[in-house]
């Protein structure tokens, strides 16, 4: 922590205006050519620290996070071989009568297949479905729990929130895992039911697009819970109180205010857990069945079984110019909620 | 209808946390299963934890995974800092919504995007994958919750006392560790700890940018798994979840204690 020896008393006896942390470290430290050394640091690190703020974590994001998404529309365009890497290069020299040329090779073929192919056109219409379907459900599931949240006494509050982030601190792959046990054919849920005599032949959930469905609602509830459980924290109960005595039904008045105010709140937990499961690869692979297409599975099957990197590119493309919109729509949201909480 | 419990209000917690937690206990409860069946309860047994132990590729794999999980959420830790500070302190610089939309795109990224894209980053660049490939794509997915984690907590947090410290004069260097770093440290320690679970959990982008040598636990799991359900990964699942509850509720309580100081402080 280089911060730490400019911590020395001397500064506060007289703070003029002009003292930096560097010219106090160098007084107080400038025998020794260690703290010389850091002094200048410090000194270099206060001179330009703005840019330095900015400039470490946009550039670790730009080489980590934007340039990778240049590397795979590149390769959504280059050819399949039986190479490693498994791909062709776009851009090469040909080189021919001795003079050599710059090529680029376009190739279209790989989102043509996905255009022509209907198992591609048929998983991205699924995962859209099923992304879109799953959120109305977590909605159905996280309004109840977070408006009974929102009401019950403070104190009780804080422990209710922590039991609701608590899952989604376990593992995500454990959780889903513990779905298995209980939709099994020979699992705990049959078992349960079989033996209270409501059916005599065992369910079959797992490996269908309804064990797919739990598996987003469970996991991402707590996605949906937290950002309307914010606003209907900061709503006032009054309102709805005011609805009712002047004769508005409770559950009316909870559509026409309640959720009303939400919105915000709605939106946000609605795009959190409908982005991310419409790619989703786990919970398909685990709880679906071999029915259920989802792009997300898909592009891992691309990668990993047929290792065909550029199909699997142009699957990523495609699932990405398709989620565009959401996502725009998220970052306006998180910013826009930046914005007013920084000024109020 | 002031705030309490009514009966409907019970009644949809107590629904909504069974189904949070039934799965959970569930899984714990049989993994002290002696049967190896899951519906059947063989009477209580611990030698699931001992198949769990002499599992070697099962300890080695959790051994790399807290080595990823340690640098991971450390180095997402200064990085996430400085993004969150730049959100929430630095209103006006070139490439701002950019910047913003770096940050928080990671948030809800579908994981193989992500991990795809940093595969063929590592494969171009000619990084030998392995160990430091998942260690980066970690930080790099793990610093956006850090940025968000830290953001909210500098907003919520008077500017004026950061501003008397500058007009006192006081660098914005020494500011920061001095006025800002205290009163922002619980946001830090959950940003870590989030990021280290992140991180522990993390089994798509793993798989991308894994090499030789660096399986993750998740990756040794999730093989098992697909062969079916085993009373040896509810051990495994046991621990973690155990790990994990403990680290929370530290976690809760460090950050309650602390709140309780400030107000008695204020008093």
């Amino acid at each position: 922590m280089s911060g730490q020896p400019a911590q020395t008393p001397a500064p506060y006896v007289s703070p003029g205006p002009q003292t930096t942390a560097f010219e106090v470290l160098e007084r107080t430290t400038s025998a020794f050519s260690f703290y010389g050394v850091l002094a200048r640091f410090v000194q270099w690190l206060e001179r330009s620290g703005r840019t330095l703020v900015i400039a470490l974590p946009f550039l670790w994001l730009g080489l980590f996070f934007l340039a990778p998404f240049l590397i795979v529309l590149k390769l959504s365009f280059s050819e399949t071989v039986l190479a490693v890497p498994p791909y062709a290069p776009l851009v090469a020299w040909l080189e021919e009568n001795g003079l050599s040329y710059l090529t680029v090779r376009l190739n279209l073929s790989n989102y043509l297949l996905l255009f022509e192919d209907s198992l591609y056109v048929r998983a991205f219409l699924n995962s859209l479905r099923i992304s879109a379907v799953a959120t109305f459900l977590t909605l159905c599931v996280a309004l109840p729990l977070a408006n009974a949240m929102s009401r019950a006494p403070e104190r009780w509050r804080a422990l209710l929130l922590m039991m609701v982030i608590l899952p989604f601190w376990t593992s995500f792959l454990i959780r889903v895992y513990a779905w298995i046990g209980i939709l099994k054919p020979e699992g705990i849920l049959n078992a349960v039911l079989i033996g209270l005599g409501v059916i005599s032949e065992p369910l079959t959930i797992l490996n269908t697009d309804i064990a797919v469905y739990i598996g987003i609602v469970y996991s991402y509830l707590p996605f949906m819970v937290l950002p309307i459980y914010a606003s209907f924290e900061k709503m006032d109960p009054s309102l709805i109180e005011a609805a009712v005595d002047l004769g508005s039904p409770p559950i009316k008045a909870f559509w026409t205010i309640t959720v009303r105010i939400a919105l915000p709140g709605i939106i946000a937990g609605c795009l959190l857990v409908f982005i991310p499961a419409a790619g989703e690869f786990v919970i398909p692979d685990l709880l679906g069945g071999s029915e259920t297409l989802m792009i997300g599975r898909t592009l891992w099957l691309e990668f990993f079984n047929n290792r065909d990197w550029p199909l699997a590119s142009a699957v990523a493309i495609v699932l990405l110019a398709a989620l565009t919109v959401p996502i725009v729509l998220f970052q306006r949201h998180q910013a826009r909620r930046g914005g007013t909480d920084g000024a109020s | 209808m002031k705030a309490g419990f009514t009966p409907a209000t019970v009644l949809a917690l107590t629904c909504g946390f069974a189904f949070l937690y039934l799965p959970i206990l569930l899984l714990v409860a049989f993994s002290f299963n002696e049967s190896r069946l899951v519906t059947v309860w063989g009477g209580f047994s611990l030698k699931w934890y001992g198949e769990m132990l002499r599992n070697r590729q099962l300890m080695d794999a959790a051994w790399v995974t807290v080595r990823i999980g340690l640098v991971s959420a450390s180095l997402a830790l200064v990085l996430g800092t400085l993004a969150g500070v730049t959100l929430a302190r630095f209103t006006r610089f070139p490439g701002r919504t950019v910047f913003s939309g770096l940050v928080f795109a990671p948030l809800v990224m579908p994981e193989v995007i992500t991990g795809l894209s940093l595969l063929l980053l590592f494969v171009s660049l000619d990084w030998a994958r392995g160990f430091w490939t998942v260690a980066v794509a970690h930080t790099t997915f793990a610093s956006a919750y850090v940025a968000v984690i830290v953001q909210s907590r500098l907003l919520t947090f008077d500017i004026i006392l950061e501003e008397a410290a500058m007009d006192l004069g006081a660098s914005p260097l020494k500011t920061f560790f001095v006025i800002t770093l205290p009163v922002i440290a619980p946001a830090l320690v959950s940003g870590w700890l989030l990021a280290f679970t992140l991180s522990l959990d993390d089994l798509v982008v793993a798989s991308f940018t894994t090499g030789p040598g660096a399986t993750t636990l998740p990756m040794r799991i999730y093989s098992q798994v697909r062969l079916g359900v085993t009373p040896e990964i509810n051990a495994v699942s046991t621990v973690l979840i155990g790990f994990v509850t403990l680290g929370v509720i530290t976690a809760t309580l460090i950050q309650k204690r602390r709140f309780a100081d400030g107000q008695k402080r204020k008093a």
